[in-house]
């Protein structure tokens, strides 16, 4: 299913120009997570955002959502300022947040019940999207009896049955083994491929980022600003024992080095 | 021996595969529930078998006065001629011989009956006041306002003060002894929900709002779900409360019921007869606890067994 057959305007799903975001703005507690950000994310490309724990990347997340409000800047969505959440743009996160009172199709058909959708509509929209990840055989279970890796391919399922254009994923996979992620890894890899969706990815791997990417988003310590942008195209199927990899994975881990050295060196001011 | 052993199974395998018995039908209740239920009934009997043991013992060397601390074989004993006290349907007429009318056991189930109707319609009107409030103080920024600070003055006040109030309000009967345990409960609640309301994983609230949820869907598709295990945990630790304040609010006149009769038992200096009503109520306590537990697995279904672990 190439990604323009769902009808792709020219312009691009998020773009971001001198985005900022400071929390409690106008109080004694304000604290400014994001300064500056300036990013166009084309249709159908996969970003990975690395940086520094506590550098605004899931504040980024928050925005691109519509979760919440921009400070200074521009956010704008195929054109349009983001002024509030919208099914175009689901958000995944790393721990479930799947309600434990709902089954597991019922969790995928949440989006649909909300906008009102009947039985027989939301029954086969979720057994379309659980087919997607692979888990028709689970669908009436309750999410405590999933492991992490299937709850993690269920909240997936349920952002794909909102067809959106633009999949956040907040560490999405960081709760789970290193087995389990790599086959997750590959999984996203289909989906976003089947899907045409663009993907915003927030990952502390660094293989991860390699593996995924289209393009990573190197992000400096607080104020979260992009220190560089890493352009990722080796060939995929991604080998991960290739050398060009290997390359990558230096390059990056230069990149965020010293910016992880700093946000630590702050933090422990912080505590002093 | 040893070599017959083989022999054996394979011959009972074969015998049990060539059967055509149909297949044993699902038990009723899973064996292994009924035998946490027996062993938990039986650790209670034990239980109050040996604080009985123990009362018993002290009557039997003389520690205890059976005029002022009867133990459970005398004031159980005396049943038959205790259940009188009780006769609360004719108790108020004039003119009526206060052996005629319902027997013991009727009027002991009048008197029970009278006295649990309260505690329950307490319970569910302050439950459903209570949620109410605190759903709307939490929805409407303005409700909060003016009616928050208020309750958050009254909680701590004491039940017992505003039992002059329901006999102002109300006068005798049925509806200053609710009044009491609405009031006992209440403001608790209120808090209780706004509380549980504030809690609520923000990543549920987040998953609701991008798929397009009004704060009204969000509100009654993820809010109220997500608080009602912890309400329901907040009635049932109230549920005693309102045992407490219904005894009370019945004892100092306001209607009729067990605590009336404790109270006459007082009077009359009926030890006996306050050990009959304490035993009545620590079972009828005890059963309304375990129906608000069977209630919270019925509607929570999804929350897994909690304490089978004591706490490790
Ligand atoms: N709701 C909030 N209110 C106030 N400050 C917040 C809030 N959420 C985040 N922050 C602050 O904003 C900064 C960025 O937080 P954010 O969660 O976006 O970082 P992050 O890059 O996702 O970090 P991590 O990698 O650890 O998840 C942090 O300093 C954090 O303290
Ligand atoms: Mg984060």
């Amino acid at each position: 299913m190439a990604s323009d057959a769902k009808g792709f305007s020219k312009k691009d799903p998020v773009v971001c120009r001198g985005l900022g975001k400071t929390w409690a703005a106008g109080t004694s507690r304000a604290h400014e997570a994001l300064k500056g950000i300036d990013l166009d994310v084309k249709p159908g490309e996969f970003v990975v955002l690395l940086g520094p724990s506590g550098c605004g990347k899931s504040t980024l997340l928050y925005l691109i959502a519509g979760l919440e409000d921009v400070t200074t800047g521009e956010l704008n969505h195929f054109g349009e300022p983001v002024t509030g959440p919208s099914p175009d743009r689901s958000l995944i996160f790393q721990e479930t947040s799947l309600f434990p009172w709902l089954t597991v199709w019922e969790n995928v058909a949440f989006g649909l019940s909300i906008r009102g959708a009947s039985h027989a509509e939301r029954k086969e929209a979720a057994v379309q999207a659980l087919r997607e990840v692979g888990l028709t055989a689970a669908m009436n279970k309750r999410p405590d009896e999933l492991s992490g890796g299937m709850r993690q391919r269920v909240a997936v399922a349920r952002a794909l049955a909102m067809r959106p254009k633009v999949l956040l994923m907040d560490e999405p996979f960081a709760a789970l083994d290193v087995q389990t992620r790599q086959k997750m890894q590959d999984f996203l890899l289909d989906v976003w491929r089947d899907s045409g969706a663009t993907v915003l990815f927030v990952t502390h791997h660094i293989d991860e980022a390699v593996a995924l990417s289209d393009r990573v988003v190197v992000f400096t310590s607080r104020p979260g600003r992009i220190k560089t942008i890493v352009t990722n195209d080796l060939p995929r199927p991604r080998d991960p024992f290739a050398p060009e990899s290997e390359a990558m994975r230096r390059h990056l881990t230069a990149q965020l080095r010293d910016e992880v050295d700093r946000a630590f060196a702050e933090q422990e001011s912080f505590g002093a | 021996m040893a070599d017959a052993a083989p022999d054996m199974r394979a011959g009972g395998a074969r015998a049990s595969g060539g059967a055509t018995a149909p297949p044993a039908r699902a038990p009723l209740v899973a064996p292994e529930k009924l035998r946490g239920f027996i062993a938990s009934f039986g650790w209670t009997v034990a239980s109050v078998g040996l604080f009985t043991l123990i009362w018993e013992f002290c009557w039997l060397v003389g520690w205890a006065d059976p005029k002022l601390l009867p133990p459970p074989h005398i004031f159980l004993g005396q049943i038959g001629e205790q259940t009188k006290f009780f006769n609360t349907a004719t108790r108020w007429a004039v003119g009526v011989n206060p052996d005629s009318g319902p027997t013991g056991l009727e009027s002991v189930m009048v008197t029970v009956a009278a006295t649990m109707a309260r505690v329950v319609a307490g319970l569910v009107i302050a439950s459903v006041l209570a949620i109410s409030l605190g759903v709307l103080i939490r929805y409407y920024v303005m409700v909060e306002r003016l009616t928050l600070p208020t309750i958050t003055l009254l909680s701590p006040v004491s039940p017992i003060a505003w039992l002059p109030v329901a006999i102002f309000l109300f006068g005798i009967g049925n509806a200053p002894a609710i009044f009491m345990v609405v009031v006992a409960l209440f403001f608790h609640m209120v808090l209780a929900t706004v509380t549980h309301i504030d809690n609520v994983n923000r990543n549920f609230i987040h998953v609701a709002r991008t798929m397009g949820a009004t704060k009204r869907q969000v509100y009654a598709r993820v809010v109220i779900p997500a608080i009602l295990p912890g309400l329901l945990m907040v009635l049932r630790l109230n549920l005693f409360g309102a045992w407490m304040v219904v005894l009370v609010a019945e004892s100092t006149g306001v209607g009729h019921g067990l605590g009336q009769v404790i109270m006459l038992a007082r009077n009359t200096f009926n030890p006996s007869l306050v050990f009959f009503v304490i035993a009545l109520i620590g079972v009828l306590g005890f059963l309304t606890d375990w129906a608000l537990r069977m209630v919270q697995h019925r509607v929570l279904y999804w929350l897994p067994e909690k304490g089978a672990h004591h706490g490790l």
